[in-house]
């Protein structure tokens, strides 16, 4: 046994949160008792720990002292109903030593109840932060910045429904398990999208969000190592989150990629996100995630943005254009039109999507007309965008082009 | 298992659908009803008649008031329903699926409290 370093109990305990929390929900079928135990078992491991060192299985430490927890909660309360009583009469507590079996079926069983289409979009990202990433209700209120009490009713609410609808603890059957499956890797990239690029707060990045997001996603991996498309979300989120370091300069304004300086990227990321792309490929099942990973790694791939190969970009969008016919798609496709035939080849085709309301349209219309040297109409474009930004970074580099551009104008 | 509330909402003013069209919703309504009793889902179904043939009571008072029309002015008013027993949200949402398919309208799912 050896005593934690200080903030070692919480990494422990945030690794384990899922894992207690799914364990006990599997065995008693309430998520409320589930998420209380979990906490109570923490604030034992905090008591504990820093003198008698961390147990060499802190997972199962947690899970079995939660767990015992949970049977001497439902053994005062006799007028628990009758199932709780049968979990009570079936078991006697656990020796703490014994180890823990077959918890990762249980994690996925609670991911896919959290990321239920049955619950509203937020409230899923909510629940899985909370109950599966460990996330207390402050900091998962503080994520999204809403009020602390909004969301522990967002999230008192989605487990009411839960048990009241008795929406089922499994993982869905194979006939449904693509649809659903789409569902949880949504929630995660939503996660982790909103720590790369927060819509709203002070903050131009989240790494907090970014490194959850990535986690779950490992997890989710490991539960379901051959669905590609897990893979290609794990890979997507490395080779985004690689390049954090050099995404914002030091006055708070975006660096675009072919700005960025590559010594800052993180190689250790990339690395591994090209060989979840390489294993994907060998698997030839191409979906979204994995497409957008590819493009990714393309990026990632050039020592320098002058060797980008933007055809292969282009052929990747061309795929994930079939795969995922949306406007957007569309827009960062003509993105990699750009570069290969030029920004007069690409003007057209983003003037003929109807994205008015979101502001990367504007901000591509911007940069091809700034690129065309038809300033006064990428000024215009710039406000458009400056209108509809939300994220600071963002706005602070669309407010220096603009300022640049209208420069050259006068 | 728990039973569910498989209700159908009809938005006020909606065109009615021809007349082949409603004789095809009642075959195929009838058909699923069917499935429904084989398969032991069943509890309760039925359809309402329009909702200008409601009539609402209050008994909260001393005095019962009775009133003409629908309880609620939104412009959705519920126009039948089933009440099935399914063993979870899923399986209930299957049902469903194929309840809104049979009667050509959204459904809604809402379960009952435990007795």
């Amino acid at each position: 046994m050896n005593t934690p370093a200080h903030g070692e109990v919480e990494a422990v305990y945030r690794a384990a949160f899922g894992t207690v929390v799914a364990s006990l929900t599997a065995r008693f079928r309430d998520l409320d008792l589930a998420e209380e135990m979990a906490q109570e078992a923490f604030v034992e491991a905090v008591r504990r720990w820093p003198t008698e060192g961390v147990p060499p299985n802190p997972a199962g430490w947690l899970t079995v002292t939660a767990r015992n927890r949970a049977l001497d909660r439902l053994r005062r309360e006799s007028t628990r109903q009758a199932r709780h009583e049968e979990a009570m009469m079936l078991t006697a507590p656990e020796d703490p030593r014994a180890p823990v079996t077959s918890v990762t079926d249980e994690r996925l069983r609670l991911l896919f109840t959290c990321c239920h289409p049955a619950l509203a979009p937020e409230a899923q990202v909510a629940l899985t932060l909370r109950l599966l990433g460990g996330l207390t209700v402050p900091e998962v209120a503080a994520a999204f910045l809403v009020p602390e009490r909004t969301m522990a009713q967002r999230l008192t609410r989605a487990k009411r429904k839960i048990t009241a609808a008795n929406i089922p603890y499994r993982v869905p059957r194979d006939a449904e398990l693509p649809g659903r499956l789409r569902g949880v890797l949504a929630v995660l990239y939503l996660v982790f999208t909103e720590g790369h690029l927060p819509g709203s707060g002070e903050a131009g990045l989240r790494e907090d969000l970014c490194l959850e997001a990535i986690r779950l996603a490992r997890v989710l991996r490991e539960l379901m190592p051959d669905e590609p498309e897990v893979a290609g979300l794990l890979a997507l989120m490395l080779l985004t989150d690689a390049r954090r370091a050099a995404r914002v300069d030091a006055g708070g304004a975006v660096v675009t990629l072919d700005a960025q300086d590559r010594s800052l990227w993180d190689r250790a990321m990339i690395t591994e996100g090209h060989e979840l792309v390489r294993a994907c490929l060998r698997r030839n099942r191409p979906g979204h995630y994995q497409l957008l990973a590819a493009v990714n790694a393309v990026h990632t791939d050039a020592p320098t943005a002058a060797d980008t190969d933007w055809a292969q970009v282009l052929a990747l969008y061309d795929q994930l254009y079939a795969v995922t016919p949306t406007a957007v798609v569309a827009l960062n496709r003509a993105v990699a039109l750009a570069e290969v035939q030029g920004p007069a080849a690409a003007l057209p085709v983003v003037d003929r999507l109807s994205l008015d309301g979101y502001h990367p349209f504007h901000a591509t219309r911007a940069d091809l007309l700034r690129r065309l040297g038809r300033g006064e109409e990428a000024v215009a474009a710039y406000d458009r965008a400056l209108e509809l930004a939300t994220n600071p970074a963002e706005r602070a580099f669309f407010i220096r082009r603009r300022a640049t551009v209208a420069g050259e104008v006068r | 298992m728990t039973q569910y509330l498989l209700s159908v909402w009809h938005t006020e003013g909606d065109a009615m659908p021809p007349e082949d069209e409603i004789q095809d919703m009642y075959t195929s309504v009838e058909e699923f009803n069917e499935e429904l009793r084989q398969s032991g889902s069943w509890v309760f179904a039925g359809g309402l008649h329009p909702p200008t043939t409601a009539t609402v009571v209050d008994g909260t008072g001393s005095e019962v008031v009775t009133t003409d029309g629908p309880f609620s002015e939104s412009k959705e008013q519920i126009g039948g329903f089933w009440v099935v027993e399914a063993a979870d949200l899923d399986a209930a949402l299957d049902i469903a699926a194929r309840g809104s398919r049979a009667c050509h309208g959204r459904v809604e799912v809402r379960p009952f409290q435990d007795e």
